[in-house]
């Protein structure tokens, strides 16, 4: 009798599978910076992906999605980790990664040594990841660091009036390539930045900084992100400081915004620029907040989503509709897939978005500036929509090329 | 002291020299040819002030550490998941309460407890056998940071610094000289000097006890011969479970007071696991004093290393830890 039983169990876990094998699936590898100091932006870009997952479904024809997550810490050799656990362990055929800028550069020099799978960025925004030496097989439907500063420095020499500032920013390729796109602007339209200060990813004790910071400039400009802002702003307030702030994509954020405490109290009226704005009218970006909102409860998520969100949900919506323009069909080492991708027009939350030939996102910027709404809670209000910024930021690509790559120095205080 | 100079005359001068410097670079307004070579004092002082402070931060996770070792010869490599949970309880007690102080109290009365049951159920178990408390340890410490995680996400959290402690004072040291004539004073935040006191009370408080009270007397007999000791009769597992409590204790206290002045957010757990490794190295595994040299050392490297080379700041903390272990790799302070 048991034997019977035990040989019963047997076929029909044989059928099972079987019937598993039926229903074919498409594997892909996800990772967000689950640890760490960017654990709060890994974690509301995943919110950024079940939220496109919820509004899109799994369905690709009769096949079905599988997603696996692998966590990260924003270093590049966490990222090839995860990427290659992925890849190797859980054969995954796709990936959506990675999330921080030093990753997106390691994890693009690891995708050309697998040139049958596909890479498609989450929301890294180094400028080398698609801009030098680009892999044929990663494709970034996010603008990169400098392309999210357009129209800030502008908008600070114009209308604030603000002629000498000073940064403070992580010492890694994201935010050399913010402060690369503000400096340019912002000298290009006669400003100066007197002094930028660069401190490391995961700083936790600001003070000295804060007392190295000049006196006799007009506002400091802060690329900073996560626990590293929330220290900083922790630690201003403290010791007492009162200059005008500008900000990065990720330092006015709703990862900062809504953090517990008050000391995000001194950004309220913090002029910044980013791929998103909070309080933006456009109704697809309104639905996206309604559906992000209605998706999680409100102690587990923010106010509104964060930028993070944003690009994750924009990069699984590309994902998604690209696999269903081609039927899931991955034959041919993905090229039919890769075609769809390359040519697909997003209709993004934060704006049309489509690529260049560098495989890198042509999409819309924003100039924001906080606001309290009242009750204590801060967002980023739209103050100018500029669109179609492309990777070269409007400058013609031999002049932009004679910039040289963004880094602690680069580019120099002046008009190109 | 004195015995010091007189059997190293030189390295007393040089230390003697060191400490007029530093303290005419503290008090004296800086020439302006020294302003230009170095920046401004403003910068250096308050460099100075924040790694003083920051040390006494450091010294108070390291120094439970140390003399949770120096009796027991326990590494407790979970001690950093201790000064995390420390903060979130009293995050969630300053957040209920809105008292700054009752949140230091239920911090250090609640993982006191968890000290105790953690030597209750795991060290006393295995005792004796180092390599076997350590890895238990470095596994308790990733299930907690995955526990601390799960309960409280993976948010920076920091606790509301009270009212009379937000802002800066002015300390009456000299900064610069207005071209009027009037001086510019050093302008420093209230809470850091309050938690850098407090960390000098607890220090000096911990060296009395030790040194000065029956149960301190105890302490540093198990220290240099446990068994001996328990043959005496000293009930020598009460002395143990009293030592974890406190030591878990003072984690405990460390961790709202990180939480006040930086934040917290998981990592920062191993961060000051690592911080208190590098301190005890430093200063010596076991000694207080030494736990004291070694975060005034460290902090101090730290913060001017930010300020006068930050591309390296973070290394300093590293060559001071590979240097004192190439010279001296019992340590700076430790008696044997």
């Amino acid at each position: 009798m048991s034997k019977c039983s035990v040989g019963l169990l047997a076929l029909s876990s044989l059928f099972l599978s079987g019937a598993a094998i039926a229903q074919e699936k498409i594997k892909v590898g996800v990772t967000a910076t689950l640890e760490g100091t960017y654990t709060v932006l890994g974690e509301d870009g995943m919110r950024g992906h079940q939220t496109a997952l919820n509004v899109l479904g799994k369905k690709i024809g009769n096949k079905e999605l599988e997603f696996i997550v692998a966590s990260t810490d924003a270093t590049p050799d966490s990222a090839v980790r995860a990427v290659r656990k992925l890849i190797e362990q859980d054969k995954v055929q796709i990936l959506l990664s990675p999330l921080s800028g030093d990753e997106g550069i390691a994890v693009k020099n690891f995708a050309k040594t697998h040139p049958e799978l596909t890479f498609i960025n989450a929301a890294s925004g180094a400028q080398e990841t698609t801009y030098v030496d680009p892999a044929p097989n990663f494709f970034r439907y996010n603008m990169d660091g400098a392309q999210w500063q357009v129209g800030l420095g502008k908008y600070a020499y114009d209308e604030k009036k603000y002629r000498k500032i000073a940064t403070v920013g992580e010492d890694y390729s994201f935010i050399y390539t913010q402060v690369f796109g503000l400096v340019l602007e912002f000298c290009g339209a006669g400003g100066q930045v007197t002094n930028r200060q660069w401190v490391p990813l995961g700083t936790k004790d600001f003070a000295s900084v804060i007392a190295a910071l000049p006196d006799d400039v007009d506002a400091i400009y802060l690329g900073l992100g996560g626990a590293d802002a929330v220290n900083f702003l922790n630690q201003y307030q403290q010791a007492g400081g009162k200059a005008h702030l500008m900000g990065g994509s990720i330092m006015i954020d709703q990862t900062i915004l809504s953090s517990k405490g008050n000391a995000k109290n001194a950004l309220i009226g913090t002029i910044a620029a980013s791929g998103q704005a909070d309080t933006w009218e456009d109704p697809g970006w309104q639905k996206f907040v309604k559906a992000y909102q209605d998706a999680f409860p409100p102690n587990k998520r923010f106010p509104s989503p964060s930028l993070l969100a944003t690009n994750y949900y924009g990069s699984t919506m590309a994902l998604i509709l690209a696999l269903r323009e081609v039927n899931g069909d991955l034959s041919d080492n993905q090229s039919k897939f890769r075609t769809a991708l390359a040519k697909i027009e997003l209709d993004a939350p934060n704006g049309k978005i489509k690529l260049d030939s560098n495989r890198q996102a042509i999409g819309t910027n924003f100039v924001t500036e906080v606001v309290d709404d009242g009750k204590g809670a801060l967002f980023s209000k739209v103050v100018k929509v500029i669109p179609n910024v492309n990777q070269t930021l409007g400058y013609d690509a031999a002049v932009f090329s004679k910039i040289g790559l963004p880094s602690r120095s680069v580019p120099e205080c002046k008009k190109y | 002291m004195s015995r010091f100079i007189e059997r190293h005359p030189v390295w007393a001068l040089i230390v003697i020299i060191a400490i007029a410097v530093a303290l005419w670079l503290v008090f004296a307004v800086w020439p302006p040819g020294l302003e230009e070579a170095i920046g401004r004092k403003r910068v250096f002082l308050n460099a100075v002030f924040n790694g003083v402070t920051l040390g006494g931060l450091y010294f108070l996770v390291a120094s439970g550490f140390t003399l949770i070792f120096g009796l027991m010869r326990n590494v407790n490599l979970a001690h950093g998941s201790l000064y995390l949970f420390g903060g979130y309880v009293g995050y969630a007690i300053s957040t209920a309460t809105g008292s700054w102080l009752l949140s230091f109290i239920l911090a250090f009365l609640l993982t006191a407890l968890v000290g105790v049951l953690l030597q209750v159920i795991v060290f006393r178990r295995m005792e004796g056998q180092d390599l076997r408390q350590t890895m238990v340890t470095i596994g308790l410490s990733i299930v907690f940071a995955d526990l601390m995680l799960w309960a409280c996400g993976g948010d920076f959290y920091q606790i509301q610094t009270p009212s009379w402690l937000v802002g800066p004072m002015d300390l009456p040291l000299i900064t610069a000289v207005k071209s009027s004539g009037e001086p510019v004073y050093l302008r420093y935040p209230v809470v850091r000097l309050v938690i850098f006191a407090a960390s000098v009370v607890i220090g000096v408080g911990m060296w009395l006890a030790l040194n000065r009270t029956r149960i301190g007397m105890i302490i540093r007999a198990g220290v240099d011969d446990r068994d001996m000791l328990a043959a005496t009769g000293v009930r020598i597992q009460l002395v143990f479970v009293l030592v974890f409590a406190f030591g878990a204790g003072l984690a405990g206290i460390a961790g709202v007071v990180g939480g006040t002045f930086q934040s917290l957010s998981p990592g920062e757990d191993i961060r000051f696991l690592l911080a208190s490794l590098v301190v005890v190295i430093v200063g010596g595994m076991g000694s207080i004093p030494g736990a004291a040299l070694g975060a005034l050392i460290i902090g101090l490297a730290e913060q001017l290393g930010s300020v006068y080379i930050p591309t390296y700041a973070i290394v300093v903390t590293f060559l001071i830890m590979v240097l004192v272990l190439a010279i001296r790799p019992q340590g700076l302070l430790a008696r044997r």
